[in-house]
């Protein structure tokens, strides 16, 4: 608005002014030598920093680009010497420094245009003064926006595109860096889980518990807050907060806290549940951390009771929410409370909270903690690799720290992350954010 | 009608029953903790849920009489960790999510699209590739590196959860401060930060208990004991030995569940509204 004005100002009508001959498209050509354009159309200044900033990108980073480019590739020729994680690494960052020079690039080019038919339309030459003021202007939100996104780049793109390379490399104990040197394989990791049998009857068995798990274990703890959050909401209920405060309370208490008192307690041999409940009632005990069916039990009940309140947290605040008309209607036309329940109170939560639930879902998808510290995945099952109830994410654990099968735990977190895409894009098109950009995807 | 009442009070009583159980059920695990954590000796066989002569000798032990003093280093390092992690994910979610509420730049739409593809994959889905990054730039076993991977994973949550709330202020605040003069910046610390405290603080706090209660990270990044956290360092106080240690670990955990759930409990409202503003993860 501002720029318009004050270059308005010095617009002349018609088309009889200095520049009205200039080029836009030589200004473009002229920019594939960065600055040369700028310097086309009288911004010299821009022009020289444009020229520099190349320059410097150039002499700074052509050896590492080179490098980078060659060891992403090769992933090195001298075992000893080269480092082929590091030369991954180095390639990704190779990557991004050119994605982000061809970005500069292009807004070099487009800059040069654009400059150009301003030029042409007899928009004057800003002064120094007035083109740092609109760059500074212009730039601004990039300032604001840059330490996020470094921060993301290094911290989440990164080593998730570290994640995917090592996918495709054969990485394990046997033939590790630096002593020996890694090669791109292809898809045999994924070839290995599908057809080897050992990898294959395991992966089968893993993923088919993580299905039972999470389907299992989130339904239950929807339900059970869910069920709460109706009977708190009766109006008969007296003391309200209180009931609601204590049945928060797992919630409010740190999770690996929680589950640890657990792991204590379900312990077959000195476990309260099996000394002061089980044993006194039916005179036998239950072993729960050594047969898989108990232990998958008991990691199920135990999530329960952390998830639970959550639910039942966000569920009170939607009931709240529902007008006591709809239910006054309903009973007018003699619906009965199963009735009212179905049409008026299931959907009415669900609407407001499908992203949530989604994302509960997700959550005990990748639930690594009750798992591994419950049981640490176990008990052991003959002939497989992974414990009896050890989910994928707790299985790329093993797989990574104790196992150091770093490329078969890539290929099965990529596994993973093609899951989650999956949950994601169904929250996706409920997710507020969106739909406020005006799209709904 | 008389029928109807009785029905009636027949149910209330069956609802208050279902609490009574529930109750029972919560309550149970914790104070048996708490139990255990009060009894005498460190054998869990020999341990009762009330003690017959209680003592505080566990919690004791923690403070003064560990020669290692291990206990107060993890909890020093929780509070390093979670100070700077809380610290720069609000100032880094802050700046990231005013540009996306209020300029409209070139990337812009790009930007938001990436940032919530990002949230949805927990960032420990590359545990394999973290842990060998960090272990190639030596910040392995260092709190730095955890504090780094913690900020830059909640950029994109927290982002959006400060965009949802400096979306709904309105923007006549700022544009009539830029026609009274104010430049980028005075907007943004004058205008916009005071009005968006509330949200600040719901950042500053999920972050700040992040590193409270996660285990999973620290286990991967963090590797001797004098750097642990609290939640690393106490599981591993019964990991190895899990009947000799117990009642010490509970006096542990009890120390560190009591202050986040109090605070939890105080500001539960804030953090649900926080949690369902952003349709961020549970």
């Amino acid at each position: 608005m501002e720029q318009k004005q004050q270059d308005g100002a010095v617009e002349k009508a018609g088309d009889d002014h200095r520049f009205s001959n200039h080029n836009p498209k030589l200004a473009l050509l002229l920019s594939i030598i960065p600055g040369l354009g700028q310097c086309y159309n009288r911004r010299f200044m821009k022009g020289t920093v444009f020229f520099l900033f190349t320059a410097a990108f150039i002499i700074t980073f052509a050896d590492f680009i080179d490098m980078g480019l060659w060891g992403i590739f090769t992933l090195g020729t001298q075992p000893g010497r080269d480092h082929s994680l590091v030369l991954i690494i180095q390639g990704l960052v190779t990557f991004i420094l050119l994605a982000f020079g061809l970005l500069i690039y292009g807004i070099n080019l487009r800059d040069a245009y654009k400059d150009a038919e301003k030029l042409k339309a007899g928009f004057g030459i800003p002064t120094l003064k007035e083109a740092f003021h609109n760059t500074y202007d212009k730039t601004f939100p990039y300032f604001l926006v840059g330490p996020g996104l470094i921060l993301v780049i290094f911290a989440v793109i990164l080593p998730l595109g570290f994640m995917l390379s090592l996918a495709f490399v054969n990485y394990h104990l046997r033939n590790s860096p630096p002593s020996n040197l890694l090669e791109w394989v292809g898809f045999d990791n994924f070839i290995a889980l599908a057809t080897t049998p050992m990898w294959q009857s395991t992966f089968i068995s893993v993923f088919s518990w993580t299905v039972v798990w999470t389907v299992v274990a989130t339904t239950l703890q929807i339900a059970l807050g869910l069920f709460l959050a109706i009977l708190v909401n009766d109006k008969r209920v007296k003391y309200k907060r209180t009931i609601r405060t204590m049945l928060i309370l797992p919630w409010a208490v740190p999770g690996f806290v929680s589950i640890l008192i657990f792991a204590a307690m379900f312990n077959d041999g000195f476990g309260a549940i099996n000394r002061q409940i089980i044993e006194p009632l039916f005179n036998v005990s239950i072993p729960w951390m050594t047969d898989v069916m108990w232990t998958r039990v008991a990691i199920i009940s135990i999530q329960v009771w952390l998830g639970f309140p959550f639910v039942f947290a966000l569920f009170t605040g939607v009931l709240q929410s529902i007008s006591d008309d709809w239910y006054e209607a309903a009973t007018v036309d003699g619906a009965n409370r199963w009735q009212k329940f179905k049409a008026i109170t299931f959907p009415h939560v669900m609407y407001a909270t499908a992203p949530l639930m989604i994302m509960q879902y997700t959550h005990n998808f990748n639930n690594f903690n009750i798992i591994y510290l419950f049981n640490e995945g176990g008990p052991a099952i003959r002939g497989q690799n992974a414990g009896g109830t050890d989910i994928l994410i707790s299985w790329v654990y093993s797989l990574t720290f104790s196992q150091q099968n770093y490329s078969i735990a890539a290929a099965i977190s990529m596994i993973i992350g093609l899951i989650v895409a999956v949950f994601a894009f169904f929250q996706f098109r409920r997710t507020r954010t969106f739909k406020e950009e005006g799209k709904v995807y | 009608m008389l029928k109807a009442k009785t029905k009636s009070r027949l149910e209330v009583i069956a609802i208050y029953a279902v609490f009574a159980v529930m109750f029972v059920i919560i309550a149970y695990p914790l104070l048996w903790a708490v139990g255990m954590s009060l009894n005498p000796g460190r054998s869990l066989f020999s341990a009762s849920m009330i003690p017959e002569n209680w003592s505080l000798e566990h919690y004791k032990w923690l403070f003064f009489d560990d020669p290692r003093g291990r206990y107060v280093t993890w909890y020093k390092n929780s509070l390093i960790v979670a100070s700077f992690t809380s610290l720069f994910s609000v100032l880094v979610a802050t700046l990231t999510a005013y540009a996306f509420s209020r300029y409209h730049f070139v990337g812009r739409k790009n930007g938001i699209f990436i940032l919530l593809v990002l949230q949805m994959f927990p960032i420990l889905m590359a545990m394999v590739a973290l842990y060998l990054l960090l272990s190639l730039v030596n910040l392995l076993n260092t709190l730095t590196g955890l504090i780094i991977i913690y900020v830059g994973a909640s950029v994109p949550m927290m982002t959006f959860l400060v965009k949802g709330y400096f979306d709904t202020i309105p923007k006549e605040l700022d544009e009539a401060a830029k026609i009274d003069g104010a430049g980028h910046m005075r907007i943004f610390v004058q205008i916009m930060l005071p009005l968006a405290k509330p949200i600040l603080a719901v950042v500053a706090l999920f972050q700040f208990m992040t590193p409270f209660m996660d285990f999973l990270l620290p286990r991967i990044v963090l590797r001797s004991e004098e750097k642990f956290t609290l939640a690393l360092g106490l599981f591993n106080f019964v990991s190895n030995e899990f009947d000799n240690n117990f009642t010490r670990f509970a006096a542990g955990a009890i120390l560190v569940a009591i202050p986040i759930a109090l605070v939890f409990l105080f500001l539960q409202r804030y953090l649900i509204s926080g949690l369902t503003a952003g349709g961020t993860k549970g």
